[in-house]
């Protein structure tokens, strides 16, 4: 479990704290320190740098008539049909990730013996450890085929919904194939912030309900979950910033047509993502086309950046809140 | 509300306040093991038997046990400990569920891979291969050169920026770094391929590929993950042991070297294990600034590499409709030796953090 | 409503390891009964068991009989979730739902039984609770507040208020005020002795004054010897305990030789 105690003396007391101005500094520490605090900037330099590459390459697309942009519509039509199935596949992916991710985390916090429970948490965390592209393998060789048979009742009797609107796809490389892998993608992470909360639970809360006579439900309703709600946002949408990047799974399950938008998601021709169109386009790509690449690039940092950064604020808030109880 | 009548402190009538048995029915012991049980017979059987989809049978079983045993509390226990019940099945199926496709995926990598996964596959490149045989020798040793670079790269800057973190770090400029650390573990990495490939492209011109960007790339993504681990074991390491070097005259920084970083040394090299095993089996950044090449080349400073994630990827992607067997065979076999890696660094982590775990009790 | 505990030759485990060995007492009904004695000898453990909420920790049990009113709370088909409805708890430190309002605090277990309850029925059980608990009259403006903006004290109370909201046979009290200053620790003891014309209550302290000041029978538990199991040395009403006891070891522990 993990030491609760520890914010408070995150910070160890400095050395040089109190030291007046002028006492002589070893070289030994002057190197040392420089040299840490230099590793420190030059990360900042290097997120600086991602973004201001991005944005040098990407320029010439910005500015390039649209006839000359890849389509020939402009660079705004070319992303827009990209970022669309981007996003829809990641919301999807996290529609199906988040209610799952609080399951397991609760089951892993709560519901599992505690001498398993570890054992439990580190073979989620292997589900983290396999690589992308094995996804996309196992998405395309295994989970495909098994969702035609699905997808054609889908299609047949559920079509009046856009999303299984059809025709089914034969081959099974659909958008809800690649919602499937991205959310199996993204369990880890979300279950992972999830679950360091739900363990972080005050006993003294627990206890409480479970004094007023409630039972082991009941009292995760009352205890659990409102302390690790903000958990449940920001590890949900930590998953999201994964899924919104994630290249070669996409890119291997759906047979991509890039200008297309819909809803619907186990017909064949479906969107493609950001990141899976510059990994299929960027090898054989040349002149304006890596521009407008690295263009689609920038907007899915941005996206990324956002989503991170959103993610990031709503977990450490909990931490300040949970440090002032 | 009437004010202070005597009223006020007497217990609510029982219509307003339920009375609570003190017992209640309970389901016989054994009852929900042996519902389940039943159930996942049923569904087995029907898998074995019937062949019917294992997925929708374990469904079923998940879904049929659910209703049964709610319906069975609801009447025996009451609907308050029904959905308790009812609560502990789904999220133990939940829990089931998610590791439905780490099973799946690994038999399917274990199974698939095996067919090629002979000396054949680790004796030769793809040189002058043009349907059958063929191997990735070219590629597992391309992999271990681009990633070894890029630790080489990671690990002194991450751990240099974790140590500046914990003992020096203060104010906005540690306030700016640990945010952006946490930023930067998001950066998707394919962004992080186009970042290096802009970079280089500014000094070599377009189509730059070469083995050294791919080692750049997975830096950008390694980094993070060093800084946060290695700040983890700093956190852990007592402030006693610092004051009590200080107290001895040792200088701030021989500190560090000699009694911070022994302690937690353990710790950040599980990290760093753990952080290689994750840009180990990058393909996205690789695929875009390393490309593939069908033979030998050994040289990162000098064109295409080939690496096991690419390999495996560009094996599937390319594969011609007439040897298709063959070539996707390979990337299976690709797949399995780079997930064999992976599996191993996991291993080696949590021996490492299991042997050389320092013995606090307190 | 208050009713008589009996427990009979009650042994406690941690899995293997036995903590307390052969407690046999009676708690009356209506009666405050203090537990005393000095730290790790099971005051607390056995606390806990008679609300069951013991068996929380893994492989935790116990042996023996403990009886409500001739009920046996370990019987076979008793629910502990029945139990902890009939014997309420208060802790060491005050625990209020952080996320909760005042008013949501005190109705938390009302609502857990009463699904349909009405709105008016819910109000004037949540005042007829704040009344009990002495704390109305300081949070009627701000029930819809949170109630971790509440003092020490008053949050103690509200726990209080939580308590007895869903009418208790028994109260159970852990150090209810060994996080307080000694005003709230002044206010609370005011309410344990209004309390007791109704609530079969039992408090666990390590204030011996607070002992001889607010209960009627007082319990001294103590360690057979080192790395023994805890146990009831003797039980009697308070007056006998502090002025005169049986027990050699009692005597030494509330004149301060020990402890």
């Amino acid at each position: 479990m993990p030491p609760t105690k520890e914010s408070k003396r995150d910070r160890p007391p400095a050395a040089e704290g109190g030291r007046p101005r002028g006492t002589p500094q070893r070289l030994g520490d002057r190197v040392f320190s420089g040299a840490s605090t230099g590793a420190g900037v030059l990360i900042l330099v290097i997120l600086a740098g991602v973004a201001a590459f991005l944005i040098a390459e990407a320029w010439p697309a910005l500015w390039a008539d649209s006839e000359d942009v890849t389509g020939g519509d402009g660079i705004v039509l070319y992303i827009w049909p990209v970022l669309f199935g981007t996003l829809i596949s990641a919301a999807f992916a996290l529609v199906i990730a988040t209610p799952l991710a609080v399951a397991i985390a609760l089951f892993i916090s709560h519901y599992a013996p505690r001498r398993v429970a570890s054992l439990l948490g580190y073979v989620i965390d292997l589900l983290a450890a396999v690589p992308s592209i094995i996804f996309g393998l196992w998405g395309v060789a295994e989970l495909a085929p098994m969702t035609v048979g699905p997808t054609e009742w889908l299609a047949d009797n559920l079509g009046f919904i856009p999303l299984f609107d059809g025709p089914a796809s034969a081959t099974g490389r659909t958008m809800l194939v690649a919602v499937i892998v991205l959310a199996v993608m993204i369990l880890p992470i979300a279950t992972a912030v999830i679950r360091e909360a739900f363990l972080q639970t005050p006993r003294l809360h627990e206890e409480a309900s479970l004094a007023l006579g409630a039972t082991r439900w009941e009292m995760i309703r009352m205890a659990v979950l409102p302390f690790g709600r903000s958990a449940i946002i920001g590890g949900s949408m930590l998953g999201l910033g994964r899924a919104l990047g994630e290249t070669m799974a996409v890119a291997i399950v759906l047979s991509a047509n890039r200008d297309i938008v819909s809803f619907d998601l186990i017909s064949s021709a479906n969107s493609s993502t950001i990141a899976a169109n510059i990994a299929l386009s960027f090898p054989e790509s040349s002149g304006l086309d890596v521009n407008t690449l690295i263009a689609s690039g920038l907007v899915l940092f941005a996206v990324t950046l956002l989503v991170n950064m959103g993610a990031r604020a709503v977990i450490n808030r909990r931490r300040e809140f949970s440090g002032a109880n | 509300m009437s004010t202070e009548t005597t009223l006020d402190k007497t217990p609510p009538p029982p219509d307003v306040l339920p009375p609570v048995p003190l017992s209640r029915g309970s389901l016989p012991r054994g009852a929900a093991p042996g519902v389940l049980l039943a159930f996942v017979v049923v569904a087995a059987a029907l898998w074995q038997l019937a062949d019917a989809n294992p997925a929708v049978c374990g469904i079923g079983a998940a879904l049929g046990y659910s209703v049964v045993i709610y319906a069975w509390s609801r009447a025996v226990e009451g609907p308050r400990g029904a959905f308790d019940r009812l609560v502990t099945a789904i999220v133990s199926s939940a829990f089931v569920l998610a590791l439905l496709p780490l099973v799946s995926v690994l038999t399917t990598v274990v199974d698939r891979g095996l067919e090629r996964f002979d000396s054949e596959f680790f004796n030769n490149s793809m040189l002058g291969v043009v349907n059958e045989g063929g191997g990735a020798s070219h590629a597992v040793t391309g992999t271990l050169i681009i990633t070894g670079i890029a630790a080489l790269m990671s690990v002194p800057i991450g751990m240099m920026t974790a140590i500046y973190l914990i003992e020096y770090g203060r104010g906005r400029l540690a306030r700016y770094i640990t945010f952006f650390v946490d930023v930067m573990t998001g950066i998707p990495s394919i962004v992080a391929g186009l970042f290096v490939y802009a970079l280089f492209e500014l000094f070599y011109g377009p189509g730059i590929r070469m083995g050294f960007m791919g080692s750049v790339a997975l830096s950008v993504l390694m980094i993070p993950v060093v800084v946060r681990s290695t700040e983890e074991m700093l956190k852990l390491v007592p402030n006693e042991l610092r004051e009590a070097s200080y107290a001895l005259a040792v200088p701030k920084w021989r500190t560090i070297l000699k009694v911070v970083l022994p302690t937690a040394i353990a710790g950040i090299a599980t990290g760093v294990t753990l952080a290689i095993a994750r840009v180990i089996g990058e393909t996205a950044p690789l695929l875009i600034t390393v490309g593939i090449t069908r033979g030998d080349n050994f040289d990162p400073f000098n064109e295409r590499m080939a690496t096991l994630s690419v390999y495996s990827y560009t094996q599937y992607q390319n594969a011609p409709g007439f040897a298709r067997e063959a070539f996707v065979d390979r990337a299976w076999a690709a797949a399995l030796t780079l997930i064999l890696i992976v599996m191993a660094l996991n291993l080696v982590a949590r021996l490492i953090a299991r042997l050389f775990a320092p013995k606090t009790r307190s | 409503m208050a009713k008589r505990i009996e427990v009979k030759g009650l042994d406690i485990y941690y899995d293997k390891f036995l903590a307390v060995q052969g407690v046999t007492m009676t708690i009356e009904p209506r009666s405050v009964t203090a537990l005393i004695g000095p730290s790790g000898c099971g005051k607390s453990t056995f606390l806990r068991t008679l609300n069951r909420m013991h068996e929380l920790v893994p492989k935790a049990r116990v042996e023996g009989k403990v009886l409500m009113d001739e009920q046996d709370l370990y019987g076979a088909g008793v629910d502990p979730v029945g139990v902890r409805r009939h014997i309420g708890m208060v802790f060491q430190r005050p625990n209020p739902f952080p996320t909760m309002s005042i008013y949501d605090n005190v109705a938390a277990g009302l609502k857990l039984n009463n699904k349909r309850i009405k709105k008016a029925d819910l109000d004037a059980l949540v005042e007829r609770s704040l009344r009990s608990a002495n704390l109305w009259e300081e949070v009627k403006d701000r029930l819809p507040k949170p109630g971790s903006g509440l003092s020490g004290g008053q949050q103690q109370r509200l726990c209080i208020a939580r308590a007895i909201a869903v009418a208790p046979d028994v109260l159970l009290m852990d150090e209810p005020c060994s996080a307080l200053d000694p005003i709230s620790t002044q206010a609370i003891e005011d309410l344990i002795t209004e309390l007791k014309e109704q609530y079969t209550i039992v408090i666990v302290t390590h204030n011996m004054q607070q002992a001889q000041r607010v209960s009627d029978v007082t319990g001294f538990f103590n360690l057979k010897a080192i790395g023994e199991p805890g146990g009831l040395v003797e039980i009697d009403t308070t007056t006998k305990i502090f002025t005169n006891p049986a027990n050699q070891s009692t005597e030494d522990y509330v004149s301060g030789r020990f402890g």
